[in-house]
């Protein structure tokens, strides 16, 4: 069994905020937040070490912590690489062409879904709908949602995470958020845009 | 008082019923697999769906409360339907394996697909698999089997209070375990091979043994503790194959601690199944006849002031009266049952629990001295932690500092602590003093000192300077550990005019002052103090005395006599015999009635209803079968100053406490796993669809 587990001077903080939030006694209520803060500092995973570690900064029987952390498909409960390529495959998604960024992860990181690369830099999964279906196919790097996809595009995109570039967040397609992808259909005039005119 | 109409037929339950209850109230079974009178309710498994009036849909009965006007059938097409589709979902996954399986004839599940099950399965897709898990010597589980209802977690979190069990996972991934993989460290454990509804959690040494309807049931009474739960004996073919726990809301509910469930294949081994008699330095097998003659021919060559007998824990009634007849008969003074020197043994009031165990529910404040109510008393302990878990309950302990399995204050390992409570100098004096219902309880622990008088004293002080005594209420416990010691108390099975108690017989043995000594199933004095003392050892195993003893007159165990035990709160109970005392060994009452017979002073009883007789004109407590006297309050204990060193533990294994337990496999593996930390691997164990 590797070291206990020690939370940052920062987390340590953070920690306490979240936890007065709750009454006292009821301290067993900020599981979920303390347990995203540790899997964070643990680089992506919860170990046996770390979960136990809230069950104790809890006042929480063990087994407790664990129903949760394995409860949530957001906990890892083993370790994952430094990208955490999360494709969603939901009907959305999967009627967009998810099948497609699927493959083209597969391709240009030589693994299949639910594995990591050689060097730990990628861990490819498939996830169930992270509810970005307007701007599908879309797939979640760590914390940042990659929308409006290609396969061009997510090669592009695994290439600059591997070169250690920050690629671009959000929609792909050069649209801004959720707006309509061939353009403004209605409220075309500028002044109305303004709300210059009467 | 809600009042509803249940098939037409109406009930009124008391408010916070729910409907399944109010529907059990009206005579109507519902089938059922989550929920479980003792424990919180899940809901769950749906398998309780039940129509009702006005609601669009089938609902619940475990978990609907029960309101005034509600009309609830339970016999329509569209229940049964419901009830029929629930249970096959919950045979998706679900092996249909009974005919390898250990709950096949008593399982919940099997006995519910009858009703409701379809005759074939329409489901092609795989089962799941789930990994077994590895929950210590006593559980064995079959996960595949698993529907999820959640009883195991819900007992061991809330009757056990060990938070260990849990559901991991979610959905179809769902999997009940302790995730890291470890026995369940609760002394109660058993009881969910009991609560499981399938064969997912069965019993580890019964596995495979035997099928239920093979074995003769006997109901009888625990003895491996003073709690004296009811218990049912399962034999076949003259051995013991399982106990399983009696519904008795007043002693043990309906759960039974792991000892007195597990420790039964300690009656198969070292036995004493025929008389030995020590010839020239060798036990050598020998007749009753022989035996008989060779004891007798001692007892009355010897003065009586030369003769001291000593009772063990698990002595019954019977034998403790022919044994004492016997003796006083030959004018022996020197009796003891009190092999571990308690200091108890005054008016009943001093040694008994007079709260009552169900009485706990009324306690509102209890003071725990010198004790460990989880290993001494794990049914009574469970008793404590659901009075605690109803709220406003303090505990306060003075001893050794242990998990108790509900929060306590506690006060401290020193005997200082005890006398300032009883002078009033204390913060938990004033708690007492402001209870409604003050308890406390004084353990072996305490009582086993040589100052245990004097601490007995200062307990009886606090109980009146609290007024923990008073109408209709008495917060005096004594927690005994033997199953026997109560009733030869009761009998006044104890030094008389000059006579010797344990301490004194041993020292006498050992400089030679006393030529005879008779261990009655004593196996927990140092028999290697017993010097050049002929000993005549009677009882069922060959444990720790026997090996010293000249004579050995093979005894029965519990499990082979009808016998009459009070249990510690005072209560008469009485065990059935259902197997017979292996090989020449007899009920013990019967020999020492051959044995007055050969020494020309036979005791005045023929047949065991003449020897009750006897028993009830002894003391008339033993008059009421199954009911507590209350004992009136009187003075004991002294006031001599208290020896100020920290109380020690009254048990050092709770696995190990008697001839039985030890002589037990079952329990020496949990004393490998529970006391010295020991991981055992099953791998070896693991047979049938373990795979």
């Amino acid at each position: 069994m590797s070291a206990p587990f020690v939370l940052t001077s920062d987390n340590e903080a953070l920690a306490q905020r979240i936890i007065a939030k709750y009454p006292h006694g009821r301290q067993a209520s900020a599981v979920i937040p303390l347990l995203d803060i540790v899997q964070r500092q643990n680089g992506g995973w919860l170990s046996r070490e770390a979960m136990d570690f809230v069950a104790q900064r809890l006042d929480m029987p063990a087994i407790r912590v664990y129903e949760v952390a394995s409860f949530y498909t957001m906990f890892n409960l083993k370790p994952i690489g430094r990208h955490f390529v999360q494709v969603c495959t939901t009907t959305p998604c999967w009627l967009r062409g998810s099948d497609a960024i699927v493959h083209a992860c597969e391709k240009r990181l030589g693994i299949g879904l639910g594995d990591t690369t050689a060097d730990g830099a990628f861990t490819l999964v498939e996830v169930e709908c992270l509810g970005a279906c307007v701007n599908a196919p879309m797939v979640q790097v760590g914390d940042d949602y990659y929308e409006d996809l290609t396969p061009e595009t997510m090669t592009q995109i695994l290439d600059d995470l591997a070169a250690g570039r920050q690629p671009r967040v959000g929609p792909q397609s050069g649209r801004k958020t959720s707006e309509p992808l061939p353009g403004l259909t209605t409220l075309t005039d500028a002044a109305v845009q303004t709300g210059g005119t009467d | 008082m809600p009042k509803l109409t249940i098939d037409g037929k109406e009930v009124e339950v008391p408010p916070g019923a729910t409907v399944l209850q109010a529907c059990e109230a009206a005579g109507v079974e519902v089938p059922r697999f989550c929920y479980h009178e003792r424990l919180s309710i899940a809901g769950n498994c749906r398998m309780c769906l039940v129509e009702m009036e006005k609601a669009p849909k089938p609902i619940a009965s475990c978990a609907m409360p029960a309101g005034d006007g509600m009309v609830i059938k339970t016999d329509t097409p569209t229940v049964r339907k419901a009830r029929r589709g629930v249970m096959e979902f919950l045979l998706i996954n679900h092996p249909l394996d009974c005919p390898i399986c250990d709950q096949g004839g008593e399982c919940d599940l099997q006995d519910q697909a009858m009703a409701y099950g379809f005759d074939r399965g329409r489901y092609e897709e795989n089962k799941r698999a789930v990994k077994d898990k590895n929950l210590g010597p006593l559980v064995k589980t079959f996960m595949n089997r698993c529907i999820h209802c959640t009883r195991c977690i819900r007992f061991a979190t809330e009757v056990a209070g060990v938070e260990e069990l849990g559901a991991t996972g979610r959905g179809e991934h769902m999997e009940v375990g302790t995730y890291v993989e470890k026995a369940l460290s609760s002394e109660l454990s058993g009881n969910i091979v009991d609560l499981c509804p399938v064969g997912a959690l069965t019993s580890k040494p019964y596995a495979f043994v035997s099928r239920p309807w093979e074995l003769a049931k006997t109901e009888s009474i625990d003895v491996l503790d003073a709690v004296g739960a009811a218990i049912r004996v399962d034999a076949r073919g003259g051995e013991v194959l399982r106990v399983l726990p009696r519904l008795n809301d007043a002693v043990n509910d309906e759960w039974l601690a792991d000892k007195s469930r597990y420790a039964y294949d300690g009656l198969k081994r070292q036995r004493l199944d025929r008389p030995y008699v020590r010839r020239d330095g060798r036990l050598q097998p020998a007749s009753w006849p022989e035996a008989f003659e060779v004891v007798a021919k001692r007892l009355l060559g010897t003065t009586p002031e030369r003769i001291g007998v000593i009772a063990g824990d698990q002595v019954d009634a019977e034998a403790v009266l022919a044994l004492r007849d016997l003796m006083r008969g030959l004018g022996v003074q020197s009796l003891d049952c009190r092999q571990d020197g308690a200091k108890i043994g005054g008016p009943r009031v001093s040694y008994l629990f007079n709260t009552t165990i169900a009485g706990i529910d009324q306690a509102d404040v209890c003071l725990i001295i010198g004790s460990d109510p989880r290993w001494e008393a794990p049914l009574l302990n469970a008793r404590l932690r659901k009075r605690y878990l109803a709220r406003n309950f303090t505990v306060g302990l003075i001893g050794p500092e242990r998990d108790l399995t509900y929060r306590h204050q506690h006060l401290g390992n020193d005997p200082s602590v005890l006398l300032a409570i009883a002078d009033g100098h204390h913060p938990f004096a004033d708690l007492l003093k402001a209870a409604k219902a003050p308890m406390l309880i004084l353990g072996m622990g305490a009582l086993r000192r040589p100052d245990g008088a004097a601490l007995l004293g200062a307990a009886r002080r606090i109980a009146e300077a609290t007024n923990m005594v008073r109408d209709g209420w008495n917060g005096f416990n004594v927690l005994n550990t033997a199953a026997g010691r109560v009733g030869a108390l009761d009998l006044g099975f104890l030094p008389g005019q000059g006579g010797r108690d344990t301490a004194g017989i041993l020292a006498g043995a050992g400089d030679g002052s006393l030529d005879v000594v008779w261990l009655q199933d004593a196996d927990e004095i140092d028999a290697s103090r017993l010097g050049n003392a002929f000993v005549i050892y009677q009882g069922h195993h060959g444990d720790r005395a026997a090996n010293r003893a000249d004579v050995i007159l093979p005894g029965a165990a519990y499990t082979e006599k009808d016998a009459t035990y009070v249990n510690l709160e005072g209560r008469v109970q009485r065990t059935k015999q259902a197997v017979f005392p292996p090989g020449e060994a007899r009920e013990d009452w019967k020999i020492l009635r051959a044995l007055s017979q050969v020494m020309g002073r036979p005791l005045p009883f023929d047949s065991l209803a003449q020897l009750r007789t006897a028993l009830a004109a002894a003391n008339p407590v033993f008059g009421a079968v199954g009911v507590v006297q209350p004992a009136p309050w009187a003075s004991f204990g002294t006031l001599d100053p208290v020896d100020l060193m920290p109380f020690g533990r009254a048990i050092e294994n709770y696995y190990q406490t008697c001839a039985i337990s030890r002589a037990s496999v079952t329990m020496a593996k949990c004393t490998d796993l529970h006391i010295h930390g020991r991981e055992i691997d099953d791998t070896m164990e693991r047979t049938g669809s373990y795979g």
